[in-house]
């Protein structure tokens, strides 16, 4: 008898614990509003990065309610004040001190802690961008929690999903931190809706730790085009361009005639012919476009890691057995430097 | 400040030239009879320290210490860390069989070893290539209090104050930040080329002392938090074959959806 009742009690506490496991629905609602979720946004100048939003998507499919956190130099007026437009949000929590303008993890990671515990979240959400992939595992330390990066699916609220070897292999797995701290990859998680909420902005807690850090100065790529990031299409060039000059010549207008974001591969970017920040793949950005078309890119594990996600993939390159071509859905065998000019011409021709 | 006392953790991790596989039980990735060698970003770590001395700036190195926790075969690892140009090597004896300590553990350790070892700065890799975290440094950093840079692609030791400036790698470009040591630094691809270990370092790094320690040393234990659930492929994408000319990879891109 003793052991049926006791798999019972069990059953009965793990449908309290595992909300999703858990086959009545009302349970599942009750626990949702436990969960309470603060998702960490990135502003620059006063202006939300449109990549930190993910953190809200994310915390939008977790359920329960979702605080906004912004920090920075007069963010009351601008980033946050941006932020409680987002819809969905219960509360924006705004911290105004250029102390944290620059997002420098010394000073922000106290803060965040602090707010963190004041807030008395189960969830902190932070896009894996610079900026959090460089905070939150310190946040996660002081919390003494083993943070989960990037993760690209929700399973339950203890429970995600996140790519592993260079998205060789997907990983599951269960935390068992009280808090659970997350960083979450941006193309798994859009569809934010900025406009039509009305959420209150509150002040936060402000530790004023000690900065350890000094901000010297930065060199931002300037550029017209759609973020890398979040762009609908993406032209992307490889070692095949051969230089520079050609990769501006061949791969710029072709990027002009798609209104398309401009990426590279490791071998372009170390070669320099693009900048760092366009790199596509493991160690570079990730990115999930609806079309995704590349030139001159064999197709190394390590770049096809940052967008074999993509809706449609497109490759021109000389070597039909390049195995970029097991993951294109259209492939043309053929020398880009011919080829490319050529499609530019065409796109431009029926724009 | 007087000298550099430099850390270098490095992680014995499948070349990245491999393709993993799953294993049936769905419980990881195959790693027996896989080829292993040194996480990239962390032969650019060692690479780093072994300059900084070579560089002679303001302040010299005094010692440069590898470290790795694992199973046996880390050893080699270390080996090609003393190749490269590290004085000496701790080796964290891990069983091995589980995924390794978590980056939380890790950190924990790697916070005993600087206090141990009166390290001022610590140079790691900014990710491994098996588990794709990106934590350890900054976990690290956040234990021992001190400043941290992530991505590092150039590192510059301005005085003998110990005053560092890093640039690093952002969104949309670079950053160079200032600060003090002791610090933490993690590594970005494009800090620098590490150099090729030449046989007759090899054969040096064999009598470099390697010593043997647990997690214990340090008062750590290697519990764990994140249960891993199931290891699983990713959805197989299907190539869609090739078309003939410019004009069909339009026509084909319409059909798609794509244009």
């Amino acid at each position: 008898m003793f052991p049926i009742a006791r798999s019972s009690v069990l059953r009965a506490a793990r449908s309290q614990i595992y909300p999703s496991r858990a086959c009545n629905q009302p349970s599942l609602s009750a626990l949702a509003r436990l969960l309470s979720t603060l998702a960490v946004l990135e502003q620059r100048d006063g202006k939300l990065q449109q990549s930190s939003l993910s953190a809200v998507a994310a915390a939008q499919k977790l359920g329960g309610s979702v605080t906004a956190f912004v920090a920075g130099k007069g963010v009351k007026g601008t980033a946050a004040a941006e932020a409680a437009k987002i819809k969905g949000l219960e509360k924006v929590v705004a911290v105004d001190n250029e102390a944290y303008e620059k997002g420098l993890p010394e000073n922000y990671a106290p803060l965040l802690v602090d707010n963190i515990k004041s807030g008395g979240f189960s969830h902190v959400l932070a896009a894996h961008s610079a900026f959090g992939k460089s905070l939150l595992p310190r946040v996660a330390a002081l919390l003494d929690v083993q943070q989960i990066s990037d993760i690209t699916k929700i399973e339950s609220e203890d429970t995600f999903v996140r790519p592993i070897y260079a998205g060789n292999a997907i990983l599951t797995v269960q935390s068992t931190d009280p808090t659970k701290i997350i960083t979450v990859r941006g193309t798994s998680f859009q569809g934010t809706e900025t406009e039509g909420g009305s959420a209150e902005i509150v002040d936060g807690t402000d530790p004023n730790a000690p900065a350890l850090t000094e901000w010297v100065s930065e060199e931002l790529t300037k550029s017209e085009r759609p973020d890398l990031g979040t762009a609908s299409r993406v032209v992307s060039g490889g070692r095949g361009l051969k230089s520079k000059e050609e990769f501006d010549r061949i791969i710029v207008p072709l990027a002009d005639s798609l209104g398309a974001a401009i990426g590279a591969s490791r071998a372009a970017v170390d070669s320099g012919f693009a900048d760092n920040s366009l790199q596509v793949g493991q160690t570079g950005k990730n990115v999930a476009p609806q079309l995704y078309l590349c030139a001159g890119v064999s197709g190394a594990i390590q770049h096809l890691a940052g967008m074999k996600d993509s809706k449609v993939i497109a490759a021109i390159n000389k070597d039909p057995d390049a195995p970029i071509f097991q993951v294109a859905d259209v492939g043309l065998v053929g020398d880009l430097f011919e080829k490319v000019p050529e499609l530019t011409e065409k796109l431009k021709s029926q724009a | 400040m007087s000298a550099l006392r430099i850390l270098v953790p490095v992680k014995r991790v499948i070349d990245y030239a491999i393709k993993p596989r799953i294993n049936k039980a769905q419980t990881g990735v195959e790693t027996a009879g896989v080829k292993h060698s040194l996480n990239p970003f962390d032969e650019l770590s060692i690479e780093e320290a072994v300059r900084l001395r070579e560089r002679k700036g303001p302040l010299s190195v005094d010692n440069i210490l590898a470290l790795s926790a694992g199973g046996p075969k880390c050893a080699d690892t270390l080996r090609t860390a003393m190749a490269m140009g590290a004085d000496r090597a701790f080796h964290i004896d891990i069983a091995e069989g589980n995924d390794g300590p978590e980056p939380l553990t890790v950190a924990k350790m790697l916070k005993g070893v600087v206090e141990k070892e009166n390290i001022n700065l610590v140079l790691l890799g900014k990710q491994a290539i098996d588990g794709d975290q990106g934590q350890t440094g900054q976990m690290l950093a956040g234990l021992l209090g001190w400043p941290q840079v992530t991505q590092a692609s150039k590192v510059d030791v301005k005085d003998g104050e110990g005053t560092v400036e890093v640039v690093h790698e952002v969104d949309g470009g670079t950053e160079t930040l200032k600060a003090k040591l002791p610090m933490v630094i993690t590594t970005d691809l494009r800090l620098n080329e590490p150099r090729y270990a030449s046989l007759p370092n090899i054969m040096k790094a064999k009598k470099k002392p390697l010593e043997k320690k647990t997690l214990a040393d340090f008062g750590v234990e290697d519990q764990r938090r994140l249960k891993t659930l199931k290891v699983t492929e990713p959805p197989p994408r299907q190539g869609g074959g090739k078309v003939e000319d410019v004009g069909g990879l339009v026509s084909k891109l319409k059909e798609l959806g794509a244009l």
